[in-house]
């Protein structure tokens, strides 16, 4: 079947539902495809807050937050991104209110703000109150606040639909090709412009944070056209996710006071960050928990956490600002953070790099200004580089409002000015030669088995400390798994809802999305942010103060090409220069 | 199988560790209508820990057993509502029940769709009377005046008001639990009256008096008859029987 829009937007989380309302508002047809109900996107899971300078509880800036984001980025944010950024999160935070959006309060009514890891004031002085929150469930009531709007208005929406092609011809983004899980069937979806907004590709790890949906689907696909993926080696481990489960746990919770100890109750980060302690960004406190658990100092029967300990805190603030994490310790530990300490450790959560893209969310083809006439891409899947070489909490939210709404706004703008573009002559193609050759392997492999090596081997080589020889037995490791993913065994011949093939399908994405990381964190040769290299111990910005693009070698298999792309070290009216990053 | 359990990316806590392996069995109601005529039962033998979700066995089914079973899934804790289904014939999110709460060592979860949507495949079924039902209640904020140049004010209590009904996640456990949704199809059900509750009560929101209208109607609040499903099967601990009768309260005297 064959569909027509002006623009289409893929993923139906926080980024593709702002970047659909504001594409509708420019005045063109519309329709969102989601893998899931747009309800179940992962955007849902995000806790603790939106950070913006609204200066509700304590005094704050802009710049301040911009400052944050930059250093926090361990300076290789692009800071026009940060600016832009830091200055319109305070209208798209006024926006998600105005859309109805249950904010917590202040007592004088206002939007309630909260500490977090990384927020300061004056420039790195102290902690500042700056996240903006719904209980622990802001991502909640975003995703559903922005689904309602939606439905308001009317968007039109593909559920269940996995895209399986981007039709780019001549430097031209021309629709896209997605299987419909309910029949079976292959559509395409001709558009004048298409917005990328899928995710994020945690699964590719053991530990995580993420849906078993986010599987980097989108980023492989536009992988596999010889296009670049952005600053791949820069993958964010959130401090605390439950012990051996990953759950995220929120920051939140540290911004609400809670302190995390050693097997001796130590509360070590006052050794690792001593002005901001707990509230440390991300990258300094998982690196500083898995010292703690390196040096014995872990615990659990495998000594391999540590715990955050809520005691100290009334009652009311744990059950009610800290809900959510209170009903997921009791439920999955057995714990209450009323009176025990619960137990921790880093979980993969959020890609900082992804797909290139301008400040308009236009996806970038080179490090040297090329792009896709008619492609945009915005939140995880996307990068603008707004986070660097390591996410400041809450800002994940922060970007896909941002940065989903300027690419709504951009593709409309765009696809009013231009005719439909030639479909390619057979659209489906590539599609159903992927279905047939997923189908006619020899069939001896178990995807389950591939899919396990590849999660326990990246968490092992590729994880939060890095060196040379455990990534370059990585690069081997993924070409074996690949090569045995040719032979994969896909045995339910049914079309209507075939899971089966949709789950092999994203392995093969899973395995893309590692490979251009493990290649993108081997060539980098120094430590930076969420990079963290043995061998390579220190930040190197006379040769590395420069953006990654990894390409695959459409000639050689299993081979990944590098570039690079600038750094914008000025904003518009803003520049912070690069200094140590002490805490 | 079963060597690999331990392995996987879902692997249960450190807490529980120590907790003894339960052999248990798995009896699933399978479906494909491309094949089967009726659903049948099929039974599979799988080790557990006792920790483990029982949706960690049922993927253990798919990955291991059978790779045909179907079913949807996605965030593994609670949030996104995707796995609502059938466990020891009560409705549950597979994800947010752990094994050692439905089953002893030697013993068998059962495992079905929810019911009352159309079972198009194995666990998986029709959701869309149920968003449809969700769309007829207008679930958006309507506020036609100027909105300020920054937020609208709104105490800590007023937003209170609205933290047990903003905390559904459109799972579907409450709805399909419900006798009366079971024989009636066009009544709303508890979940949309849920997603009402939650506009009907919100200081900001000035549509009130159409909320209550489409309430009033015959598809609306009056089909309830307090049976209680529904909050006994919200994996949100919702109190939605209360919240239902918030909303008949609010139609009767016309104002929230």
């Amino acid at each position: 079947m064959q569909h027509r829009y002006d623009v289409l937007v893929i993923g139906a989380g926080g980024a593709g539902l702002m970047a659909a309302l504001y594409a509708a508002k420019g005045n063109v047809s519309v329709a969102c495809i989601s893998k899931l109900y747009p309800t179940r996107s992962h955007t849902g899971a995000a806790q603790g807050g939106i950070g913006a300078a609204l200066g509700n509880v304590a005094e704050d800036h802009w710049e301040w937050h911009m400052f944050d984001t930059v250093k926090g980025g361990d300076y290789l944010t692009d800071q026009d991104a940060a600016e832009v950024f830091s200055k319109d999160i305070i209208d798209a935070v006024y926006e998600l209110e105005h859309m109805g959006l249950p904010f917590s309060r202040t007592p004088e009514g206002k939007i309630a703000q909260r500490k977090f890891g990384g927020h300061t004031r004056e420039f790195g002085k102290a902690a500042v109150e700056r996240s903006c929150y719904a209980k622990d469930r802001t991502g909640h009531m975003i995703l559903q606040t922005l689904y309602q709007q939606n439905v308001k208005e009317g968007t039109k929406f593909f559920n269940e639909f996995h895209v399986t092609d981007l039709l780019i011809e001549d430097g031209r983004c021309r629709g896209v090709v997605a299987y419909e899980l309910a029949t079976g069937e292959i559509h395409t979806f001709h558009a004048k412009a298409v917005i990328l907004a899928a995710g994020g590709y945690g699964r590719i790890f053991k530990i995580t944070s993420n849906a078993l949906t986010l599987t980097g689907d989108l980023m492989s696909i536009y992988y596999r056209k010889g296009l670049p993926l952005e600053d791949m080696e820069f993958y964010q481990f959130h401090p605390t996710g439950l012990a051996k489960l990953g759950i995220l746990v929120t920051e939140g919770i540290r911004g609400e006071g809670g302190i995390l100890r050693n097997d001796s109750g130590e509360r070590f980060m006052e050794r690792y960050a001593p002005t901001i302690k707990d509230l440390a960004p991300r990258d300094i406190v998982s690196r500083s928990i898995i010292s703690e658990i390196r040096e014995g100092r872990g615990v659990g029967r495998d000594k391999d956490a540590v715990n955050i300990d809520l005691t100290h805190l009334p009652r009311e603030v744990i059950e009610g600002k800290l809900a959510e994490i209170t009903d997921l310790a009791r439920t999955y530990l057995g714990m209450d953070p009323v009176k025990d300490l619960v137990p921790v450790q880093p979980t993969a959560h959020y890609a900082m790099g992804g797909i290139p893209t301008d400040l308009n969310g236009l996806c970038l083809s080179d490090g040297n200004g090329g792009s896709i006439e008619g492609l945009y891409a915005a939140g995880e899947q996307a990068c603008v580089s707004l986070h660097g070489a390591n996410r400041l909490g809450t800002n994940s939210l922060g970007d896909l409002v941002v940065f989903g709404r300027r690419a709504g706004i951009y593709a409309a703008q765009y696809a009013r000015q231009v005719e439909f573009p030639d479909l390619p002559d057979d659209p489906q193609r590539d599609t159903k030669d992927m279905f047939d050759g997923l189908r006619s392997g020899s069939g001896k492999e178990n995807p389950a088995l591939i899919r396990k090596e590849m999660q326990e081997s990246m968490m092992n080589n590729v994880g939060i400390f890095r060196n040379g020889p455990d990534m370059e037995k990585q690069v081997e490791i993924l070409k074996e798994l690949k090569s045995r993913y040719q032979d994969v065994n896909v045995g339910d011949p049914s079309l209507r809802y075939n899971s089966e093939l949709i789950e092999v399908m994203e392995l093969g994405f899973m395995l893309d999305c590692a490979e251009a990381m493990t290649a993108s964190a081997l060539n980098r040769t120094e430590s930076r942010g969420a990079h963290d290299r043995a061998d390579y111990h220190t930040r190197d910005d006379v040769n590395w103060l420069k953006h990654t693009m990894a390409y695959k070698d459409l000639d050689r298999p299993g081979n990944v090409l590098i570039g690079y792309k600038d750094v914008a070290l000025k904003g518009f009216t803003r520049a912070f220069e690069p200094k140590a990053r002490v805490y | 199988m079963t060597q690999t359990q331990h392995e996987t990316s879902t692997a249960p806590a450190a807490a529980q560790q120590a907790l003894p392996m339960l052999h248990i069995k798995v009896k699933i109601l399978r479906f494909d209508p491309e094949k089967d005529r009726k659903a049948h039962w099929e039974t599979y033998a799988i080790d557990a820990q006792a920790g483990d979700r029982v949706l960690d066995v049922i993927n253990e089914v798919k990955w291991y057993h059978d790779h045909s079973l179907t079913f949807r899934r996605s965030c593994m804790h609670g949030i996104c509502g995707s796995d609502a289904m059938l466990i020891n014939g009560r409705n549950r999110l597979a994800c947010k029940t752990l094994v050692r709460d439905v089953a002893k060592d030697g013993g068998t979860i059962t495992v079905e769709p929810i019911r009352g949507l159309k079972v198009e495949k194995d666990l998986l079924v029709d959701m869309e009377p149920f968003f449809d039902s969700y769309k007829a209640i207008m679930p958006y904020f309507i506020n036609e005046s100027p909105a300020p140049a920054a937020e609208r004010i709104q105490s800590e209590e007023e937003a209170e008001r609205m933290a047990q009904s903003s905390n559904c996640i459109l799972c579907a456990c409450c709805t399909t639990s419900c006798p009366i949704f079971w024989v009636n199809g066009s009544y709303l059900g508890p979940a949309s009256i849920v997603q009402a509750h939650r506009f009907i009560f919100d200081s900001r929101d000035e549509a009130t008096q159409q909320r209550l209208n489409i309430m009033n109607q015959n598809t609306g609040v009056w089909r309830c008859r307090t049976a209680y499903n529904c909050t006994e099967a919200c994996p949100r601990d919702i109190p939605i029987t209360q919240l239902i009768e918030e909303v008949k309260r609010a139609v009767m005297y016309q104002q929230a």
